[in-house]
């Protein structure tokens, strides 16, 4: 049972191999300095996106592409607050106005379903940027905000930090009785309200819980950046790669997305370095061949395997 | 003591009034039949007592609180508890967490993970599904999905159940065992309010059966004088010579 595996075997060992990474992660910097830092914070950042994404659009089927949005609000904060907070509060704001903005959108839309919350998200987005861009031209005067700039170290670490907040609240959520209702809404919303749900408080406050993480690693992010204006900040290819991580990950499993946020970034981190030229063409193909072949991502493929080599231990006995 | 009681419950689809200014008082511990042809109105007062729809008028009260206007959550953890005409199972759950969800959030919420399965584990062996516990609830036969629902609206520990069509599609041996389901139920204490054609069955488990026709009650009584009513066999039952045929 899912449910009562909260203090089982198998999870215990799941969280030692967790802790154990995230020991040697805490380590690199002191032997590789320098490039995998940088590598590991950005894997780090579309780690956080993929995982929050997950966190929310994975059991519902709610299809949100707000998380760009979300990403920049924690931009933003970081921008205008960075200089005057220390920066673990900073990241704190960053993360708490994102959560805000979240519980509002939610409570307005949440009653969109299908296709059209989707719409409203990725509007959402678009809303924002140019709301912000109209302001910096109309009423401050100016173009964009520098940010203060943090060593790439300290980056890693507050990723590092981040991260490993939002997969114990992932998987607390997951294996609760709200993961449980968060399954049921997304299999039959009606009937989940009609089994005592309150449909709308549990969709919202997860949606605001994965925002939460998406603008703290957006105010963290900024720091790299040195310079910010509306269309970096809210970038909108941070509300899509998140969800094609997510495919190509598979979402049944919490590992899923994060080892598809990994290879994806790498891969393309990779492509970038040695083709490219062909980096479009060559990603593009792996992801059309992800799609086609992994419906369920490399989960799908994982457990595939497994199920095979498990079965042939049987034949052997 | 009447346990669920409406007055003047009206509903328009557009221009359409799908329930119009119906009365109902529904005594504590009965079983209540609710028939009358398609479209008469059945399952949209489902729809309002359960809130899945709000009323243009009227007011319907559970144990003398008026319940109009609740969001159907509340509805369901002050004890009210409903099935789907067409099934609602969460297809790619087991079918024990299907029932799990509404140990967790019915009426007594707070329950312990541990309670909860061990609840759900009981009431799937009362409709008997036990032996099915662990497969996804889409790979049920319809029978079993229409008891799946049931063990779920019961898992919420409901005082009034809202059946709707549970015996509709079935063969003759699930229509039995899910009359006897019923019965059960029934001697529990739950109080039944059932939406049903198979006559069979509504006649048997029914203490009180109202007839709705275009959305207004046209007739209400024990099942005999539901059986022998002019106006009831005019527009539902039909005359006896094309009963059989």
């Amino acid at each position: 049972m899912d449910i009562t595996t909260l203090t089982s075997k198998r999870s215990l060992v799941w969280w030692s191999i967790v802790l154990i990474i995230f020991m040697l992660l805490a380590f690199v910097p002191l032997y590789a300095p320098g490039y995998p830092v940088v590598l590991l914070s950005s894997i780090l950042m579309y780690v956080i996106m993929t995982v929050s994404w997950v966190m929310f659009s994975g059991p519902t089927g709610y299809m949100s592409l707000a998380p760009a949005a979300f990403f920049g609000v924690g931009i933003y904060t970081s921008a205008i607050i960075g200089k005057t907070l220390p920066f673990p509060i900073v990241v704190g704001i960053g993360g708490l106005a994102s959560f805000c903005l979240a519980l509002l959108v939610g409570a307005l839309t949440l009653r969109l379903r299908g296709i059209y919350f989707a719409i409203f998200t990725f509007g959402l987005v678009m809303l924002i940027a140019h709301f912000l861009l109209f302001w910096e031209l109309h009423v401050t005067g100016t173009r964009g905000r520098f940010v203060m700039v943090m060593g790439y170290n300290t980056i890693y670490f507050y990723m590092l930090g981040v991260f490993l907040l939002l997969l114990i609240t992932a998987y607390l959520i997951r294996h609760s009785k709200y993961g449980l209702a968060l399954l049921s809404i997304g299999q039959e919303e009606d009937a989940a309200a009609h089994t005592g749900v309150n449909v709308t408080m549990v969709k919202v406050i997860t949606f605001a819980i994965s925002a939460f993480f998406m603008g703290a690693a957006g105010s963290v992010m900024a720091t790299k950046w040195t310079y910010i204006d509306p269309f970096i900040a809210f970038n909108i290819n941070f509300s899509f790669m998140p969800v094609l991580m997510a495919i190509f990950g598979g979402m049944g499993q919490l590992y899923g997305p994060v080892i598809g946020a990994t290879i994806f970034t790498y891969l393309e981190e990779f492509l970038i370095t040695r083709f490219a030229e062909l980096y479009m063409l060559i990603f593009g193909t792996i992801l059309v061949v992800a799609i086609l072949y992994l419906p369920d991502g490399l989960v799908g493929l994982i457990q595939r395997l497994w199920k095979r080599i498990s079965e042939r231990k049987h034949v052997d006995t | 003591m009447s346990i669920l009681e409406g007055k003047g419950v009206t509903k328009y689809f557009g221009g359409l009034a799908a329930v119009s200014n119906v009365d109902f008082n529904v005594e504590q511990g009965e079983a209540f039949g609710l028939i009358g042809p398609n479209g008469a109105g059945k399952t949209t007062l489902f729809n309002l007592i359960s809130a899945a729809l709000a009323p243009r008028s009227g007011t319907i009260r559970f144990k003398g609180r008026y319940i109009t206007g609740l969001s159907p959550y509340r509805i369901c953890r002050m004890g009210v508890a409903r099935t789907f005409q067409i099934v609602k199972v969460f297809a790619d759950m087991p079918v024990l967490n299907n029932v799990v969800l509404g140990a967790y959030f019915g009426m007594s919420p707070g329950m312990s993970s541990k309670d909860a399965v061990r609840e759900a584990t009981e009431l799937l062996e009362f409709v008997g599904l036990s032996e099915v516990k662990e497969i996804p609830a889409k790979d049920l036969t319809l029978a079993n999905q229409k008891r799946l629902e049931v063990a779920r609206a019961l898992a919420t520990n409901p005082e009034l159940l809202l059946l709707d069509e549970m015996m509709a599609g079935l063969n003759p041996t699930e229509l039995a065992q899910a009359m006897e389901l019923v019965a059960r139920i029934r001697d529990k204490g739950i109080t039944i309010i059932m939406i049903e054609h198979v006559m069979k069955a509504i006649m048997n488990v029914c203490e009180r059966i109202m007839v709705l026709h275009h959305g207004a009650k046209i007739a209400e009584g024990t099942p005999q004088e539901i059986a022998t009513s002019e106006t009831v066999i005019k527009v539902y039952l039909g005359e006896k010579a094309h009963a059989g045929s």
